[in-house]
């Protein structure tokens, strides 16, 4: 009956706890610099189809923050986040293929496939003020009651992450059966207007492209909070000891399940994002397959920092997008390499990397300063 | 230091209590009484079930059969979490600390759990009174800041007592708190343990005889399960059965004494 508490594999290298000394403003300052460039650099620089290209990876790192919570702070291995990116994914697009239907109107696909009348489970997206909520509180909703009936019975670990890989497998295989219903394996495309704006036009384009950097910037800053506050302590808590948190006072239970209907939560609103920005949404999109390259990419940025998950999956899909261009084929074996190498060399991915290096460089500074000026202020000294 | 006087209120009342593993029975009827107050020793040679009585206790086991009071309160089929809630606390014979939150992360978080969600949700300004205390008191005030994974194994026992301090508990169970501890250590540990009974009540699972019979007033001898004798530390010392018990020595009649039994101190 002793306790253990049992660390992922892969965990054999803890986060420091105690970040190196940098000045208090470093932190706000780097985020402010980010922010600027994706909003006003870019834009200036890049030509429109790759801004277009930029917001769709966006939309994935947003997905990648919430794998952040729910895998990197709170343990729970995420595998089929997809399925939470898909309906509100979904959820975006009936609404739009509703508006573009126009009132009382069929969508086009519902007419080739034969459906005659509105299917009661698209009636009520035709309003905004359902869909928008929607797009956050279906996927909240689905997580939580998954959430609470798993977490309850103490599934955790591997069977957890199966648990979610075989969701995701089910959902897809679901709404390619339903044809008439969700469009099948094709999914939803060709979405002409979003809140009465043409959705063709260039600017819109790049309205888009601001929305979603804004909304990275918004979810980063919440999740943020979270992770400081007692509860993301408690979270943490409860990943490297979920039997110990017990007798604290506390039901994991609640805690880790609201940290997946969180997770959900954002990966639908990375889902209904992405809906407009890409024009389609279809199951090849958020199957089985996508959900474990959101996975990797927030392996390779480092699980543990919510920074390093956004910077995994835009470097990810970045290196995806060239790479593919000359050699089409050899993709899966190179991210998979890099997967494997992440994994045994930098199990806290480039985040990880990055602050061991932060930290070498604040050990060197302090050597340098403490031997000539002891007592004085530690000043980081210029090289 | 009212501790042993019999006429306090039992703060603890165990029941034929009987708890099976696959068939084999580690508790067999076991009765035990806990006055408020008290400071209570349970020794017992390895697999009298000691731990599995506390377990039992704070709903981490379920037992066969009987009854668990606390102030009356029937803690059988309870979950861990809600025992804890009621009042009852623990601390692990391997010491479970949070090792990526630092040594006040740790203590506030045992503190807070009577917070409700959405002060959960805020950040931790400073360091409560409560934690403040609960450091001071376990001499852990110099390390708050440092991880939990820094500390040597001692500190990372008294962070589990200062843990367990700040959650306020009415009762407190302690297994092995000096299992692994240097003698300097144990000496702390033990005046530690002393200040504490004086407003808390206290059971403690020792193996540990010269600590026994430093720190311990009223010791309960646990058997195969069941209660052998109990009474103040000479008086125990004093019974042929307990020696004999700890000795392994088959008595008349006896089963063998348990295999692995010979942990003397």
């Amino acid at each position: 009956m002793t306790l253990t508490s049992p660390p992922a594999a892969g965990t054999a290298a803890p986060p420091p706890a105690a970040a190196p000394a940098l000045p208090r403003w470093t932190g706000p300052a780097a985020f402010t610099a980010v922010l600027l460039l994706a909003l006003v650099v870019v834009p200036a620089v890049a030509p429109p189809f790759q801004i277009n290209l930029y917001a769709r990876y966006l939309c994935y790192a947003l997905a990648a923050l919430g794998i952040a919570l729910a895998w990197g702070k709170g343990g729970m291995l995420t595998l089929g986040q997809g399925v939470f990116f898909g309906i509100g994914g979904y959820a975006m697009a009936m609404h739009l293929k509703l508006t573009e239907a126009g009132p009382g109107g069929l969508p086009d696909f519902m007419v080739w496939s034969g459906v005659t009348e509105m299917p009661l489970l698209w009636a009520p997206f035709a309003s905004p003020y359902v869909a928008l909520p929607a797009v956050v509180l279906l996927p909240g909703l689905v997580a939580a009651v998954l959430g609470w009936s798993v977490f309850r019975q103490r599934v955790r670990g591997a069977y957890f992450a199966i648990l979610n890989q075989a969701l995701a497998a089910a959902f897809v295989i679901l709404l390619i059966g339903q044809q008439g219903l969700t469009g099948g394996s094709n999914g939803l495309t060709d979405f002409p207007v979003l809140l009465g704006v043409d959705l063709n036009r260039p600017e819109s384009q790049l309205g888009l492209y601001v929305a979603v950097v804004l909304a990275v910037a918004a979810v980063y800053l919440a999740l943020r909070a979270f992770d400081r506050s007692r509860l993301g302590r408690l979270l943490v808590a409860v990943r490297d000891g979920e039997d110990r948190v017990r007798f604290l006072g506390y039901d994991p239970t609640v805690v880790k399940t609201l940290a997946y209907t969180l997770s959900a939560m954002v990966a639908g609103l990375a889902g209904a994002l992405f809906v407009p920005v890409a024009g389609i949404i279809s199951p090849a999109l958020f199957g089985v397959v996508p959900s474990i390259e959101l996975v990797i990419a927030v392996a390779i940025g480092g699980r543990y920092s919510l920074a390093g998950a956004v910077a995994g999956a835009l470097l990810l899909n970045l290196a995806r997008t060239s790479f593919s261009e000359q050699f089409a084929d050899g993709w899966l074996y190179l991210q998979g390499a890099l997967f494997i190498a992440v994994i045994v060399f930098a199990p806290r991915g480039i985040a990880g990397l990055a602050a061991s290096g932060r930290e070498l460089l604040s050990r060197l500074r302090t050597r340098r300063t403490a031997a000539p000026a002891a007592g004085a202020p530690a000043e980081g000294g210029t090289p | 230091m009212t501790g042993t006087a019999p006429a306090a209120r039992p703060l603890l009342e165990v029941r034929g209590l009987r708890v099976v593993f696959d068939g084999f029975t580690a508790v067999d009827g076991l009765d035990l009484t806990v006055a408020e107050g008290e400071l209570r020793f349970l020794i017992g040679p390895n697999g009298a079930g000691k731990t599995t009585l506390i377990d039992v206790v704070t709903g981490l086991t379920r037992p066969a059969a009987g009854q668990v009071l606390f102030d009356g309160t029937e803690l059988v089929g309870r979950r861990e979490h809600r025992i804890v809630r009621l009042g009852v606390g623990r601390t692990f014979q391997t010491s479970v600390v949070f090792e990526r939150l630092s040594v006040v992360e740790n203590v506030d978080l045992a503190a807070a759990f009577r917070l409700g969600l959405p002060r959960l949700l805020r950040v931790r300004r400073g360091v409560s009174g409560t934690v403040a205390e609960a450091l001071e008191r376990t001499g852990l005030t110099a390390l708050a800041d440092r991880p939990a994974g820094e500390l040597s194994h001692g500190q990372r026992q008294w962070l589990e007592i200062a843990m367990l301090l700040a959650q306020r508990p009415r009762l407190l169970l302690l297994d092995e708190p000096v299992a692994g501890m240097s003698r300097d250590e144990r000496e702390r540990t033990g005046e530690l343990l002393l200040e504490i009974a004086r407003d808390h009540t206290v059971v403690v699972v020792e193996h540990d005889m010269a600590f026994l019979r430093s720190y311990a007033r009223t010791v309960t001898v646990l058997h195969e399960g069941r209660v052998l004798t109990e009474g103040d530390v000479a008086q125990v010392q004093a019974d042929p059965r307990v020696r004999e018990v700890y000795l392994g020595r088959r008595g008349a009649g006896d089963e063998p004494a348990v295999p692995a039994g010979g942990e003397v101190g």
